[in-house]
């Protein structure tokens, strides 16, 4: 009894975060709906094109059940959501969720690939940047992350693309071969990642370091070497789990704007992903497909941030019992 | 030899001087107020004896514990004497824990350091600890967060982590200044009991000199950065011989008959405390003193006589003593 109370007590906090999650999900489908419909061209006009006769485009718009009111057609899409089927493309006739699934495995691991750049690159630069603060090479750090920062993703791509591959034919320009040889995968995933990642570990760096430089400066970390801990076990045991605090969110708000990110660079290195479903999709007013996809990546900045609450609280205990 | 002997400390940054030439000495179990208004460089002089000072200040001068320089010494060595052999206590107690650690670990861990205790003795070492700074249910304690605590609490775990290794001395940074003024003699008496029992040396730093008086054996007052008085509590509080002393003992015995009739304005020193380096030249009181002479202007030599000190051009004394220049 007393320990399912404790239970539902310990639950209510994530109980009222779905809950949360759910009405943004809500109003994110209305928005996109709204959206979507009010942009002018009809899909069955575009989809024969400019010859058709208007009897064949009525025909084509009754077919795809478009004169049917709108508040109806928004119904059909959002229940069909509701049951797991995304529905079937104007032009393609194919499964939305199959495409979309095929179009995931190009921009999942590329979004992942991105973000283990990032890291990798912004986590030991933002340190170094602290600890050697005042100091030169703590400056040309913090230039370095500066013009890191200043170069927009495409531009980075396209200088990758010029330098790596058509000078030096290290990587492919463009395309992807599938997962059936995953090191051709991988090796054409490498450049499109890179160009992301290595303007959000810029990014990530800057807060890296000044997140641990508050740590530094802080009055724990003193205390912990009062009691005879050298500079670097004091940060060590006592600033890092701080440090990344506020990190969390730095990294969350990152990994969205990967996923947006993604889209863009998709298109620079034609991968067959989400960003070129997408692009696809909009040029032939596949409506429907279009709406999916919008609600596939408000749910995972959705998650994303649910993700990063809860580990807030892992983190730091004076948020536990806090809703 | 005194045990703790400070040389002629001087803390800079770029080119402000902020602590100024400090001298002063703590023998073994001897109790050592430092006291001087809000910016006279009292938690310098301690963070500086620790080897703690923060980024972009500077040291010279020697601070020698057993005779054994620890400005000079490498960072190394003085990891080795901070926590084991000076332990410290800072002012605000909450910023001084970490949030996100309980407070067995943060009390159990100087040992773990420097006597290499295993987690799990660390704790139980923790539990002792606890109770010995008078936590009535430790083992409960040791479990919890510092936000978790009262401000009094957060203030014994830390006097409880001071203590764990038997420090020779212990630096206590005003420790009773950020707490409620119901808890502040609580812990005073505490420090003052857990010294006593330990015959550890205590240098304490405070505003209060009514404070001071009843825990210590001697008294430095500081000001803009030097000391400008020492000697014994009986002989400062009883016969302050520096005009900047006298007034910072009539403010304090101010505060304290205030504290009873309540609605009486408090007189306080005149003027305010310059901020560092504005500081007039030569004595650093001189612009708020009504002693003044024409001498001032240069920096007052300090005098020795027996076991006072004084740095002053025209002492607040009536039958001028025979002092003889500092060696
Ligand atoms: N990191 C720093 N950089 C520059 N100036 C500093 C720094 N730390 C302290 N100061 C200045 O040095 C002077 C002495 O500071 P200190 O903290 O030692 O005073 P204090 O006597 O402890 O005062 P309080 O009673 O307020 O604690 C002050 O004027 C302060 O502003
Ligand atoms: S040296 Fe002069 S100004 Fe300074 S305290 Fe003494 S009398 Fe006053
Ligand atoms: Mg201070």
């Amino acid at each position: 009894m007393d320990a399912a109370v404790r239970l539902g007590r310990a639950l209510m906090p994530l109980l009222r975060r779905v809950g949360t999650i759910a009405v943004a999900l809500w109003g994110a489908s209305v928005l996109v709906f709204v959206v979507l419909n009010v942009l002018p061209g009809s899909p069955a006009q575009v989809i024969l094109g400019t010859q058709a006769t208007p009897q064949a485009v009525r025909q084509l718009t009754i077919q795809l059940g478009l004169n049917k009111p709108l508040l109806r057609q928004y119904l059909d899409w959002v229940g069909g959501l509701l049951h797991g089927s995304l529905g079937v493309s104007y032009i393609s006739h194919l499964s939305i969720g199959a495409q979309i699934a095929q179009a995931l495995s190009v921009t999942g691991p590329l979004v992942l690939f991105a973000l283990i750049i990032g890291l990798v690159i912004g986590l030991p630069l933002g340190f170094l940047g602290a600890l050697r603060n005042g100091r030169v090479s703590g400056s040309l750090i913090g230039s370095l992350s500066q013009i890191g920062m200043a170069v927009p993703t495409v531009v980075a791509g396209l200088l990758l693309v010029i330098i790596l591959t058509v000078k030096l034919h290290v990587f492919p320009t463009s395309g992807f071969p599938g997962w059936s040889d995953p090191l051709q995968a991988l090796r054409a995933l490498v450049l499109p990642a890179f160009s992301l990642g290595l303007v959000e570990g810029a990014i990530l760096s800057r807060y890296v370091r000044a997140s641990v430089l508050e740590q530094l400066r802080s009055d724990y970390l003193r205390t912990a070497r009062s009691k005879g801990l050298r500079v670097g076990q004091a940060l060590r045991r006592h600033g890092i789990r701080n440090a990344a605090i506020p990190l969390v969110t730095v990294v969350g708000l990152e990994l969205a704007s990967l996923i947006v990110g993604a889209i863009v660079v998709e298109n620079v290195f034609a991968l067959p992903g989400l960003g070129l479903l997408l692009l696809d999709s909009v040029n032939n007013r596949d409506l429907i497909t279009v709406q999916d996809i919008a609600m596939l990546v408000a749910s995972a900045v959705l998650v994303i941030n649910l993700v990063v609450d809860l580990s807030y609280r892992l983190l730091d205990p004076r948020l536990k019992g806090l809703s | 030899m005194p045990l703790l002997r400070v040389r002629d400390l001087s803390v800079t940054s770029g080119s402000l001087t902020l602590v100024n030439g400090v001298n002063l000495e703590v023998n073994a179990g001897e109790r050592v107020g430092l006291i001087g208004e809000s910016g006279s460089g009292k938690s310098l002089t301690a963070l500086a004896i620790a080897g703690l000072l923060g980024e972009g200040l500077r040291a010279s001068g020697e601070v020698s514990l057993d005779g054994e320089d620890l400005v000079a010494a490498t960072e190394r060595r003085r990891c080795e004497v901070r926590g084991s052999r000076i332990a410290m206590v800072f002012q605000e107690p909450m910023s001084a824990l970490n949030p996100t650690r309980r407070i067995g670990d943060q009390v159990g861990e100087t040992l773990r350091i420097h006597q290499g205790l295993s987690r799990r003795s660390a704790e139980k070492a923790a539990v002792d600890l606890l109770r010995r700074v008078e936590f009535a249910d430790p083992e409960r304690y040791v479990r919890m967060y510092p936000h978790e605590l009262s401000g009094g609490q957060r203030q014994r775990v830390m006097i409880a982590s001071a203590i764990s290794c038997d420090p020779e001395v212990i630096l206590a940074d005003e420790p009773t200044t950020a707490l409620d003024v119901t808890v502040q003699r609580r812990v005073l008496d505490l420090l003052d009991r857990l010294v006593d029992e330990s015959g550890c040396a205590l240098l304490l730093i405070a505003h209060d000199l009514a404070v001071v008086s009843e825990v210590c054996d001697r008294v430095v007052t500081m000001y803009g950065g030097r000391v400008v008085e020492s000697g014994s509590v009986a002989q400062i509080i009883d016969d302050p011989h520096h005009p900047y002393t006298k007034a910072l003992l009539a403010t304090s015995k101010a505060l304290s008959v205030a504290e009873t009739s309540l609605g009486t304005s408090l007189p306080s020193i005149p003027g305010t405390v310059p901020n560092a380096g504005q500081f007039p030249r030569g004595c650093p009181f001189r612009d708020r003193c009504d002693r003044r002479v024409e001498a001032c202007v240069e920096v007052p030599p300090t005098l020795v006589r027996d076991t006072r000190t004084l740095a002053c051009w025209n002492p607040v004394v009536d039958d001028e003593p025979v002092l003889e220049e500092a060696p």
